[in-house]
């Protein structure tokens, strides 16, 4: 294979391992969570390397995972303490964990090669460099080896208990009056993305993974309302900006991770303004049609209301209406206009009267 | 060297000032953000003026602190603005919108860094710095920039206190006064981007996030009243801005930035264990509390 297709396919792989516990994160309004475990986990690797003295060791995965549990762990405890809320208790736990590993690298790892710029911006173009060697033979990249295990576990830990995982998501009372366990589903979630995020911080940093784990989710969620097919779709967006990614990278020569995660961004813009039912349009021209309906049925029940009184030419003249609704003229006529056209009411001598068919039924 | 002749070293002395300087803003402005459940803005938007550093470099080939502060007041904003958009027009939630935003732009300034580097004798050294903060090396300049920032933040504050405090505890309310939610909203969070944006290059982007939330909660801890709290705030910011930098000074190999991070950990540890402030949330916010955590 040539560098670029391994880089593709590990930027694929990154990418699909990644949108599987992402997509639960977005759900359990847990995003910034990713944020934190990816910052600390620079802790745990720390500690592994500070204990082995290697950075291949399965060590550094362990203690990456532990500390991404802790971050979790220590968030947790402080919002139960109900004296901090949860945004400020993330905001407290991951800054205190990463400032030791800042400290730890400086004062005892520093003549290594293990600098925080490394694991927080990562390079995937490297990656075809370090190569997975057994008994001699050169059975391709590192990264593509591991992150496909991650990848394969993930899909497995899906496909066992993604009926728990939906109940534990959608509704945890239930869940937990029906005997699941929400906070070990909750912990081997966390697990999931702590794992996924040690393995994929060397390819494209810790902070990116954070644009791998949300945004193709983020975009699947506004697409759709099933969550297999959220899953299926977060996968899909998920690879396809990773190539489109690695091709705009390759266009401009720039951080292949970087333009990845742009292409996120933008592929999440374009969801976000166009998506069917949940776009930006499609919002904005629902808000606006109901503006017009409750605008409507204002002018119906004012003109209802003044049927018939004296005032009438007056209120319901439709050279006067717009003073009594209080509203500027051109809008009042436009909506006299629109009921007229649907015959639910009828100019006579200047005076707008509701149509008779529309009159309710067993009116006053 | 003894800590008493530290305090006439003069570069301790602009470090020390700078710090306590922008421990002081960060808990003001660190206040408002922690009441009103934004704390994690904070790691967004510095995370997010990468990229508006790494344009102004791009476009003027200028290392001037100021001009480099505007971009990423720039971007920061940007991003904000994104993010209150994609909460306001989808049914994306804040915490989503938040950690897309901040991952997306830090993508873009990577990818304009990586830009940068391959034009020729573009020398992009300091701009790291920017990363990674740098409270060493602070300069005068500098310290004017953060005392500026935090003395136009003040009068800020002062002036719209009344309407500040409304809208960090109950919105609905101000909204329904009359009052224009949606521009203080915006000003309040322009406020929070310039005060994070002036503390990038002390303690870096990660850790800057640190310094708007902790003061602000150790203050929370030992009083219910919002003028005590943003004054206790300060000085607490202040105090482990002063006592980190002396920690850095003092022992070898220790960096400024997480040694300030862990001084107002521990006033939060402190002030977490002997506060005496507790939350009256009443039955209903506990009742709910025990529904969410089942």
């Amino acid at each position: 294979m040539s560098p670029a297709l391994e880089i593709q396919l590990i930027a694929v792989l990154v990418a699909v391992a990644c949108a599987l516990p992402g997509c639960f994160l977005v759900l359990r309004r847990m995003s910034m969570m990713s944020d934190a475990i990816t910052h600390t986990l620079l802790l745990g690797i720390v500690l592994a390397f500070l204990a082995t003295h290697s950075l291949t060791s399965p060590f550094l995965i362990v203690g990456a995972a532990s500390v991404g549990l802790l971050t979790v762990w220590m968030a947790e405890a402080l919002q139960h303490s109900r004296r901090v809320s949860e945004d400020s208790a993330i905001g407290l736990t991951f800054p205190l964990l990463f400032s030791i590993a800042i400290v730890l690298i400086t004062r005892y790892a520093d003549s290594v090669h293990l600098d925080a710029d490394a694991v927080l911006l990562g390079e995937l173009a490297f990656a075809p460099f370090d190569r997975m060697i057994v008994g001699g033979a050169d059975i391709g990249p590192r990264a593509a080896w591991s992150m496909g295990c991650v990848l394969l576990l993930n899909l497995a830990a899906l496909s066992l208990f993604f009926k728990e995982l939906k109940l534990t998501t959608f509704d945890p009372v239930l869940a937990a009056l029906m005997g699941f366990a929400p906070v070990w589903l909750h912990y081997g979630l966390m697990a999931a993305v702590s794992i996924t995020a040690v393995a994929a911080f060397q390819a494209v940093g810790s902070i990116l993974v954070v644009a791998f784990m949300i945004g193709p989710p983020a975009s699947a969620y506004l697409l759709t309302d099933d969550l297999r097919r959220m899953v299926v779709l977060s996968a899909l967006i998920g690879g396809l900006n990773a190539v489109a990614g690695y091709w705009m990278a390759a266009w401009l020569d720039v951080s292949i991770a970087g333009s990845i995660a742009v292409m996120t961004g933008l592929s999440f813009l374009g969801v976000f303004i166009l998506s069917p039912s949940r776009g930006l349009l499609s919002v904005v021209r629902r808000r606006a049609r109901q503006r017009m309906e409750y605008r409507e049925r204002i002018v119906l029940i004012h003109l209802h209301h003044h049927e018939g009184s004296g005032t009438e030419a007056q209120e319901s003249g439709i050279d006067s209406i717009h003073r009594h609704l209080g509203w500027p003229r051109p809008l009042a006529e436009a909506v006299l206009r629109r009921l007229e056209e649907r015959g639910r009411i009828r100019i006579e001598g200047g005076v707008a009267k509701p149509a008779d068919a529309d009159r309710p039924e067993g009116g006053e | 060297m003894s800590a008493l002749s530290l305090f006439h070293d003069y570069t301790f002395q602009v470090v020390a000032l700078g710090a306590a300087l922008l421990g002081m803003t960060s808990g003001l402005i660190g206040s408002f953000a922690v009441l009103r459940r934004e704390s994690l803005l904070g790691d967004v938007v510095s995370h997010a003026a990468l990229p508006g550093i790494a344009a102004v470099f791009l476009m003027t080939g200028t290392k001037d602190t100021v001009w480099l502060l505007v971009g990423a007041l720039c971007s920061g904003l940007a991003a904000t603005g994104f993010i209150l958009g994609v909460v306001r027009y989808s049914r994306i939630r804040f915490d989503t919108a938040l950690a897309l935003g901040m991952s997306v732009f830090f993508g873009l300034g990577l990818v304009l860094l990586t830009y940068v580097q391959k034009i020729p004798n573009s020398n992009q050294a300091g701009l790291q710095r920017f990363i990674f903060g740098q409270a060493a090396i602070l300069l005068k300049g500098d310290i004017l920039v953060i005392a500026v920032t935090g003395a136009v933040l003040l009068a800020l504050t002062l002036l719209f206190w009344k309407e500040l405090k409304l809208l960090s505890f109950d919105p609905e309310f101000a909204r329904s006064l009359g009052l224009p939610t949606r521009a203080l909203n915006v000003l309040l969070s322009a406020m929070t981007v310039a005060a994070i944006i002036a503390g990038l290059q002390t303690v870096g982007v990660i850790l800057m996030s640190a310094m708007l939330v902790a003061p602000a909660v150790a203050a929370r801890q030992w009083t219910n009243r919002l003028g005590v709290m943003v004054g206790l705030a300060s000085l607490f910011g202040a105090v482990s801005g002063v006592a980190g930098t002396l920690a850095s000074s003092a022992a070898a190999k220790l960096p400024a930035g997480p040694a300030i991070v862990v001084a107002a950990d521990v006033i939060v540890l402190v002030s977490l264990a002997f506060g005496r402030a507790r939350e009256s949330r009443g039955r209903r916010g506990r009742a709910a509390d025990r529904v969410s955590r089942a």
